[in-house]
């Protein structure tokens, strides 16, 4: 019954950690047993993104050597009992683990878990290699950019050919003020240009930095973005919600219903 | 930027798009401009045979096109090629 799913972009920065968190906490909220895996080894990040960089004491290349058990490694959430977290090593390189190793620790997480999710880092090496090893779904992560998306669409290309059964797109950092004025592609050209489903747009918004900076994700809050990653998690758990109106906040700008239709 | 550069100017996302789309065709086909130019030319040269073409009209490019037997889009060779004189029937 277990899904697992990759967040990946190709390129860095544009906002994988953050999604990971944020769709991680959501689906937690959704009362689904997750954990998170963060496979940037040597540049863990999703564990401040959580606010959990205090309580770390064995890690992922930890469980990997067997220097500890699975469960010794695994951090649980501040606020959500049925979110863990499998943090990064800090001090080791990418080649510290292998795609059998990683796809081994998945099959023996599968049996604990509702959702696995595998932060992944940037680039198309072995880091990249590892990550997607055991995935089954990806969610791809791009800003509406010509480089994110030309890195976008190679990743998409390198997933396919890896038999990841299904791909769905993340736009990220959407300022529907410069949409609106043409100076941003919007979700529609991004769409149009990847040609894989769109599960979700997130706008640019000041809260996911104050977010970050307390470490607690802003999925489920008020804040738009944080609805936007609300919404994200109910269509990964197969139910049907409409896209966000990104421009309600501008409130005079006529409904986007248009570009967000699919 | 003045109200009436606005009318003037394409805007910039619309160049993002253009020039992400001819990029990623060379990017997904993996055809550098050389291997273009390569069947380019072997194109001229059979067609030659047969009629008189435009040579430096004839324009090919990697695009995506619909697929007849599924619902998904393919890659496709488009040609144009200006025929300047058919040299007699075939």
């Amino acid at each position: 019954m277990s899904e697992v799913i990759v967040i990946t972009s190709g390129k860095g920065g544009v906002g994988k950690t953050t999604t990971t968190a944020n769709v991680g906490t959501g689906l937690a909220q959704l009362d689904k047993k997750v954990v998170l895996i963060d496979t940037d080894i040597g540049l863990r990040n999703l564990d401040v993104v959580m606010g959990l960089e205090n309580r770390i004491v064995y890690n992922l290349v930890d469980v990997v050597e067997g220097n500890c058990r699975i469960k010794q490694a695994l951090i649980k959430d501040k606020k959500y009992p049925n979110l863990f977290l499998l943090p990064s090593a800090q001090t080791r390189d990418k080649s510290s683990v292998n795609p059998e190793q990683m796809k081994k620790l998945i099959e023996d997480l599968r049996e604990e878990f509702d959702y696995i999710l595998l932060d992944c880092p940037a680039g198309i090496e072995q880091g990249f290699q590892n990550a997607i090893a055991g995935a089954e779904r990806a969610l791809v992560v791009t800003t509406p950019e010509v480089s994110a998306i030309r890195d976008a669409d190679r990743i998409i290309g390198l997933l396919e050919a890896n038999e990841i059964g299904k791909i769905d797109l993340i736009v990220n950092r959407l300022r529907m003020d410069m949409v609106k004025r043409g100076d941003m592609m919007s979700v529609d050209d991004v769409c149009e240009i990847l040609s894989i489903d769109l599960i979700g747009a997130v706008p640019d918004d000041e809260q996911i930095v104050v977010s970050t900076n307390q470490g607690e994700p802003l999925v489920g809050s008020n804040a738009l973005a944080g609805r936007a990653y609300e919404n994200i998690c109910h269509r990964l758990i197969g139910e049907e919600v409409p896209f966000l109106d990104l421009n309600a906040k501008e409130g005079f700008f006529a409904k986007l219903a248009g570009v967000f239709k699919k | 930027m003045g109200f009436m550069d606005f009318f003037k100017k394409k805007n910039s996302g619309d160049v993002a798009k253009d020039r992400l789309k001819l990029l990623l065709v060379s990017d997904r086909a993996d055809c550098s401009p050389d291997v273009m130019e390569a069947i380019k030319n072997d194109i001229i040269q059979v067609i030659s045979k047969y009629m008189e073409i435009d040579a430096e009209g004839l324009d090919i490019q990697i695009t995506q096109t619909e697929s007849e037997s599924n619902n998904g889009t393919v890659p496709a060779l488009f040609a144009n090629i200006p025929i300047k004189d058919l040299k007699h029937s075939c």
